[in-house]
């Protein structure tokens, strides 16, 4: 018979869950496998709150296991290593971000990209090689392989660098791969939220031209005069998008709702790029002719691998990068979480764990 | 008042065109211009019958104009230049295909890429710079800026390679452009047509592992034997495409109806890319899961530019690849375009215009 989640492992945990598709995250009680000899313990400080828990605690996607700790953006401290750990010693300073595991044979693990690997253990909500359920940053500790804890930059706060551990690295990789990076070119960036600031930052650290593309006229101002975007553009405005047709390079499209690529696509300049990051549960529309008649792409692109991960994190380090964010106590997560579904964080809440996780 | 085709240019020429949205091609008497400096005139030898042609008799796509003389895979031997004209001769075997103008002061046009100027103007039906509408190929001459023509080296058989210039160009230049070119790679071809089987051609010359996938399992017998891919899926049949998950690194889709996007998004490997060269009227449904768990791409392209017309030509000759062709004479056009309608060729019509346009 299966063990409950307080007993499969040796040692105590302490986080919030959701318990059913309701959502509703409450304290729970569980436990952590013991320290093996390649991994280390982190006491987690902060977490970020990924819009994917949210997605995840409502079953949006039909695959979530109750009860559910959410949380992969976990910065922490290392309290113990395994014998054979090399990278880390106790004190580090660290983070975890969405993957805890992979297959480390295939292709994709073999060129450091263990996010594509087909056997890929996400550090919640997955089965680990022992069978059990992994369990997220929403919680007081977490022990992780060491192939899978980052180093995090002393200049970078814990706190505002939290988010980077997957909104950054999820920004971060498309624009590498799909080649965003040449001085000069044109960005937009659509959806201003916990992705979208980030990858303005990004585009400007990149020297780009960044226009936000935005349904909500409100964010203009801070679009601008905070985050540096060159120009604002308001989707919903079929005369300005008209302006702005086959004005871009690429876009960088973090909308996670079932949205229109039509327009989108029309923004872009033959060879343009439209990189889709949001997961909505429907498919979406995507019309042909443009695509055809103007040589353009659609991608896809989920996270990135360990190695890309910290070249991302040393950049932020580099360019004092770090997430906008709304710092809250656990006790406030579900709080959070209604906010984040209305849109409503500038630009990402983050928990600040260990202050505020009490038993 | 606007001239009749007859009257608006100098010089007589003779063709078949549709009259309405029926589609129905009949002898038509019109006019081309006076061989201009820049322009080359040549007798029409041979033309393809492009798909386009068809989808452009019936307006499927809302601009054609009437009457239509369509054909962009035209083939013929060169017989006046204008005074300017530097690489062409009398004599010299020639084609022209789907762009015979654009702006040249576009990025695009200077990038070689004349097929994506917002100016470009399509061998037929559209307005030249003279502000007469262009007639296409289903015709005796032609009159074309030398920059639009393509020399024909001469290995190529004429009839064989006419497809070329459209449904060859169209496969080749994504193939380069989207990197599916190299050798070892695993290429999947949707839809074995007019565009499908040149591509598998191509691949096959290119060093590339080629998978034809198709609804048909009577195509499969010629898809291996005759053109030379390595392997068939038949795209209905679950445990096939099941077993093919994963294995592809890209898929050049040629089928302009409607049709599902998973299943071939499923067969990529992570990083693959699914390029669409045929353009169905509707929106598609994108999952866009296993685009993002697999880092994987959808992209489109639209024929070639000139400059790489010609150097797929000239690849094509070095590695004798020609089309697949059943010739017809003028007068079998209209059944032709019927069992087109219905994907009864292997795999390309081509008119034999020299032989059997003639005016009464």
């Amino acid at each position: 018979m299966a063990k409950s989640p307080e007993e499969e492992h040796p040692q105590k945990a302490f986080g919030w869950a959701a318990r059913d598709s309701s959502g509703v995250l409450s304290p729970f009680h569980f436990s952590r496998r013991e320290n093996g000899e390649e991994d280390v313990t982190i006491k987690i400080l902060y977490c970020g709150v990924c819009h994917s828990d949210l997605h995840i605690v409502k079953n949006d996607w039909g695959f979530t296991r109750f009860p559910v700790v959410p949380g992969h953006e976990i910065v922490g401290v290392v309290t113990k290593t395994g014998k054979n750990v090399k990278k880390f010693k106790v004190g580090d300073r660290v983070g975890v971000g969405v993957l805890v595991g992979s297959c480390k044979k295939c292709d994709s693990c073999q060129q450091d990209l263990e996010n594509y690997c087909p056997q890929v253990i996400f550090t919640y909500n997955s089965l680990y090689h022992d069978g059990t359920i992994t369990y997220g940053g929403y919680s007081d500790a977490v022990v992780v392989e060491e192939r899978y804890v980052l180093r995090f930059p002393d200049n970078l706060p814990p706190d505002a660098g939290a988010p980077l551990l997957c909104a950054g690295i999820t920004v971060y990789s498309p624009m590498k791969y799909y080649g965003m990076t040449e001085p000069g070119k044109h960005l937009g960036v659509a959806g201003l939220g916990g992705l979208g600031h980030v990858a303005v930052k990004f585009g400007k650290a990149f020297g780009l031209r960044v226009t936000v593309i935005s349904t909500s006229p409100k964010k203009e101002d801070e679009a601008i005069n905070r985050l540096g975007a060159d120009a604002f553009l308001v989707s919903s405005d079929p005369a300005k998008m008209k302006v702005a047709m086959g004005t871009m390079d690429y876009i960088i499209d973090t909308v996670s709702a079932v949205h229109a690529l039509a327009p989108l696509l029309g923004l872009l300049k033959l060879n343009g790029k439209l990189v889709t990051l949001g997961l909505p549960d429907k498919p979406l529309e995507l019309p042909i002719f443009p695509l055809v008649l103007g040589r353009k792409l659609v991608g896809g692109s989920d996270v990135g691998g360990m190695k890309e991960t910290q070249e991302m994190l040393d950049f932020c380090a580099e360019h004092g990068i770090t997430a906008d964010i709304e710092l809250i106590r656990m006790e406030n997560v579900n709080m959070a979480m209604e906010r984040l579904a209305k849109s409503d964080v500038r630009y990402r809440f983050v928990i600040d764990v260990a202050n505020s996780l009490s038993q | 008042m606007a001239k009749s085709p007859e009257e608006e240019h100098p010089r007589k020429a003779f063709g078949w065109a549709a009259r309405d949205t029926s589609g129905v091609l009949s002898p038509f008497k019109f006019s081309r211009r006076a061989t201009g400096d820049k322009d080359v005139t040549f007798r029409v030898l041979y033309c393809g019958i492009c798909h386009s042609d068809l989808h452009m008799l019936k307006n499927d796509w809302g601009y054609s104009t009437y009457p239509l003389v369509p054909g962009h895979e035209i083939v013929g031997v060169v017989t006046e230049v204008g005074s300017k004209v530097e690489n062409f001769k009398i004599g010299d075997k020639v084609g022209v295909g789907c762009v015979v103008g654009a702006c040249h002061s576009c990025n695009n046009c200077a990038n070689n890429l004349e097929n994506y100027c917002p100016k470009s103007i399509q061998t037929y039906g559209f307005k030249y710079h003279d502000g007469t509408i262009t007639y296409g190929g289903y015709s005796d001459i032609m009159v074309a800026d030398e920059h639009y023509v393509i020399r024909i080296p001469d290995n190529l058989p004429l009839d064989g390679c006419a497809p070329l210039l459209c449904a060859g160009i169209t496969v080749y230049s994504p193939m380069k452009f989207y990197g599916l070119d190299k050798p070892g790679m695993q290429v999947g071809v949707v839809g074995l047509g007019g565009l499908g089987h040149v591509a598998v051609k191509f691949a096959k010359a290119m060093g590339v592992k080629v998978t034809v996938i198709s609804t048909s399992p009577k195509k499969k017998k010629e898809a291996l034997e005759k053109l030379g891919a390595d392997s068939f899926l038949v795209s209905s049949d679950q445990d096939e495409m099941q077993a093919a998950q994963g294995k592809l690194d890209g898929i050049i889709d040629t089928v302009a109806a409607m049709h599902p996007l998973a299943p071939l998004l499923g067969l990529l490997k992570s990083n693959g890319k699914l390029v669409l060269v045929g353009a169905p009227e509707k929106p598609l449904e994108l999952p866009v899961f296993p685009l993002i768990m697999g880092r994987k791409t959808v992209g489109g392209s639209l024929t070639g530019g000139i400059k790489e017309t010609q150097e797929m030509i000239d690849f094509a000759a070095k590695h004798n690849i020609t089309s697949e062709i059943e010739v017809i004479p003028m007068d079998y056009v209209n059944t032709a375009m019927e069992r087109l309608r219905k994907a009864d060729v292997r795999y390309r019509f081509v008119i034999d215009i020299g032989n059997t346009l003639k005016s009464n």
